[in-house]
């Protein structure tokens, strides 16, 4: 009889857990009031966020259906994580900045909206004039997923200052003398590491864990993390292990670079050159050193580029996806889409000149927009990029850990690393 | 029902005015406050901590893929994974180092602490202060300071460099990274099993140790067969309390290690959350932490039983 009524009183609290935490759930449906937008980014750099907002009030203006546009900035290091517990706790955002690493797995997944129709609707967005390279990565069936809201190649910063302290040409100097290559820049960054104190070259969000930025070395020598089918291993390919060789050597014997566990700040003034994107040119001081920014060196398969891409998409699971998309069209229409060039290049193709990236963007010079900048974009291999990419990633960065040591084998550090993910490669 | 039939011989005798039987008796009342006192824990345990329970064994029966909006009953097959994970053997090794090390490390050093500092001397409670104080110290502003003291041209190896030893690269080496992530944790939390140690050693009678060296008992003698005996209550109590909180590491290795280098600091808390949050298994993740949750509570109900067999008194 006791027993019973014990169930009894413990079915009864149960129900009564199920009722309360069913109470936090409505997240999904929508309401008639007017639209509170949340967007996540992964910049909380100020200007960043000042220009996005100014563009958001101006479309609040004649859009009362949209009552607040919220930006909400997201750690990078976590970015992705954090957005997938969002969504798993059903506290989805109605946009989303994606990175490039995972766009194929949000693409394919069904997560994000279709939002074709609403940009090509929209008037005096002219659709046609994004170019159809940057657009692929997030289409899929024809459709497109996500706006390829920033495609930002990768370019060398200079401490000029740095670089002439330590007796050294500038890069400026060896690409009119047709010398900027890899030899050359580890050289000089090896040099002028010995001769300052301060770090070489820093390959900006590396640290010996975010593997894929390596890409922006390896390409000049024509190596790629996997085939472009994505169903091969490409680190045990001679290409890969030359790179690789080269690499290792700059580390541990030249000190061309800072070595695992050192850090330095391009931006503070620690490191003589760093790689990093366009859009970093906002950490630069104006009563700082003197810098450059140049192509990344031609490595022994030539000159090349690199870059990534961040897309803007609308989640599925919004209530207000139909608002998102359109405030998404109004953010990146020719207009705003010039405004935001300062920070993220655009992929409207009526845009990519020096002359019009060179008013929103007072820090560069027009030739430095043309060669990083727009001919980075049309050339550019996009940074590595896979289904199940977060797995696939940790795997690389733990076998890719045994080389960073002094005396690691490379080329049997890279079969290792080949075996442990081919097999993840080939499902 | 207020009011009561009487019958008596077949006729029904006229209704007495039975006492009116109030419902809110004292009992009732008694119950009622003492139900409404717990009811806050209740509700919170419940809510809070058994409804997760259960929901996670429900998620570690299905495939639920976050992005696509799936959730599939697959039954035992997560289960069934456990066994062709070749990850999982790395990661439950390092799991039962960091355990052994912190543990020993830990108990071993908040007992000589306290030992040292229940001592009657000057200056004592500066020292109790400072070795409790980081245990009040957010846990990752003190993990972050400590990932840059053990960085390679950090202040650890830059104390080393000055008395001419060349320090490892602490957080990147296999062999040292896992001693690290230990080192920096126990410093965190020994300052509160020192404490706990304290209050049992002062709780000890003096008379014992006076007897104790009548008798011509050594000072070691007198440790081993008086204190530890006595406050082996206290023994037990923080090494349950260490063992568990050893298998629940997590912002350590996340902020130091992210379980580098290769898995050599992967240990089992932060591989469910890898395969839960970045590689969006959370059937999988839910299915670990399952595992994780069947070892601790072994681990505790052993502690408990071989109790028994060492600690002196339970009072």
């Amino acid at each position: 009889m006791r027993t019973r009524q014990g169930l009894r009183v413990a079915a009864a609290a149960v129900a009564g857990a199920l009722a309360l935490s069913a109470c936090g759930g409505g997240g999904d449906s929508a309401d008639d009031g007017p639209a509170s937008l949340r967007m996540t980014v992964w910049s909380a750099n100020e200007a960043h966020l000042k220009l996005l907002n100014e563009i958001a009030d101006e479309y609040r203006k004649n859009h009362p259906d949209v009552s607040a546009i919220t930006f909400d900035p997201l750690p990078f290091e976590n970015y992705t994580t954090t957005l997938t517990t969002q969504i798993a706790g059903g506290n989805a955002p109605d946009l989303a900045w994606i990175f490039e690493n995972s766009a194929p797995d949000f693409v394919a997944s069904g997560a994000l909206a279709p939002l074709d129709d609403t940009l090509k609707k929209t008037e005096g967005y002219q659709y046609e004039d994004l170019s159809p390279a940057t657009l692929k990565l997030w289409q899929d069936g024809g459709k497109l997923y996500a706006y390829p809201f920033s495609t930002s190649p990768f370019g060398v910063f200079v401490n000029t200052d740095l670089l002439k302290k330590a007796g050294q040409k500038t890069p400026a100097e060896l690409i009119a003398a047709g010398q900027w290559t890899w030899d050359a820049a580890l050289a000089a960054a090896g040099a002028t590491a010995r001769a300052t104190g301060k770090a070489g070259l820093v390959i900006r969000d590396f640290d010996y864990k975010g593997w894929d930025n390596l890409s922006t070395f390896w390409t000049g020598w024509g190596a790629q993390a996997w085939s472009e089918d994505g169903k091969s291993c490409g680190f045990a390919a001679p290409e890969m292990v030359d790179a690789m060789t080269t690499l290792h050597k700059a580390i541990f014997t030249d000190k061309a670079l800072p070595g695992p566990g050192t850090t330095a700040d391009f931006f503070a003034g620690d490191a003589a050159m760093t790689i990093t994107q366009i859009s970093r040119a906002s950490l630069l001081k104006d009563d700082g050193f003197a810098w450059d920014l140049v192509p990344l060196p031609a490595g022994p398969k030539g000159p090349y580029a690199v870059v990534g891409q961040a897309g803007i998409g609308v989640l599925k699971k919004s209530p207000h996806a139909e608002q998102a998309a359109d405030f998404l069209a109004f953010l990146t229409n020719p207009a705003n889409s010039a405004k935001l060039a300062q920070f993220f290049p655009p992929p409207r193709q009526s845009q990519l000149t020096a002359e019009t990236l060179a008013k929103t963007n007072p820090k560069l010079k027009p030739e430095q927009l043309q060669k990083v900048v727009i001919d980075g974009i049309t050339s550019g291999v996009v940074k590595p990029n896979h289904a199940g990419q977060a797995e696939l990633s940790q795997q690389v960065r733990a076998g890719l850990d045994p080389l960073w040591k002094p005396d690691a084998d490379v080329k049997a550090v890279l079969d290792g690393l080949c075996a442990k993910i081919q097999p993840m490669l080939a499902k | 029902m207020s009011q009561t039939d009487i019958r008596v011989g077949g006729a029904t005798a006229p209704p007495t005015p039975a006492r009116a039987r109030p419902y809110w008796t004292s009992r009732r009342r008694d119950h009622l406050a003492g139900y409404l006192f717990i009811a806050p824990q209740l509700i919170g345990s419940l809510v809070f901590v058994f409804l997760p329970l259960v929901l996670v064994v429900w998620y570690s029966l299905h495939e639920w893929n976050v992005l696509a909006g799936t959730f599939d009953f697959v039954g035992g097959e997560n289960y069934a994974a456990l066994a062709d994970d070749p990850n999982l053997g790395s990661v439950l090794r390092a799991t039962g180092l960091f355990s052994v090390g912190l543990v020993v490390l830990n108990l071993g050093l908040a007992l000589l602490l306290a030992v040292l500092l229940n001592q009657k001397l000057r200056g004592t409670i500066v020292f109790r202060t400072l070795f409790f104080s980081p245990v009040v110290v957010s846990l990752v502003a003190w993990t972050i300071v400590w990932g840059f003291l053990l960085q390679d041209n950090g202040g650890v190896n830059g104390l080393l460099d000055t008395i001419g030893v060349d320090g490892p690269n602490w957080l990147r080496g296999e062999g040292t990274a896992m001693f690290s992530v230990i080192v920096v944790q126990v410093f965190k939390n020994v300052g509160l099993n020192m404490v706990l140690f304290l209050a049992a050693l002062q709780g000890v009678p003096a008379e014992l140790y006076e007897a104790a060296e009548v008798d011509g008992a050594s000072r070691m003698r007198q440790f081993w067969r008086i204190t530890v005996p006595l406050i082996s209550p206290t023994i037990l109590l923080t090494s349950i309390i260490t063992v568990v909180g050893s298998l629940q590491v997590f912002a350590q290795i996340a902020v130091l290690t992210q379980g580098g280098p290769g898995t050599s600091t992967t240990v089992l808390v932060y591989y469910l959350y890898q395969q839960a949050f970045q590689f969006h298994h959370f059937g999988y993740g839910a299915t670990l932490s399952i595992v994780l949750f069947g070892i601790v509570l072994a681990l505790t109900v052993l502690q408990w039983q071989m109790r028994k067999r060492w600690v002196f008194h339970e009072s």
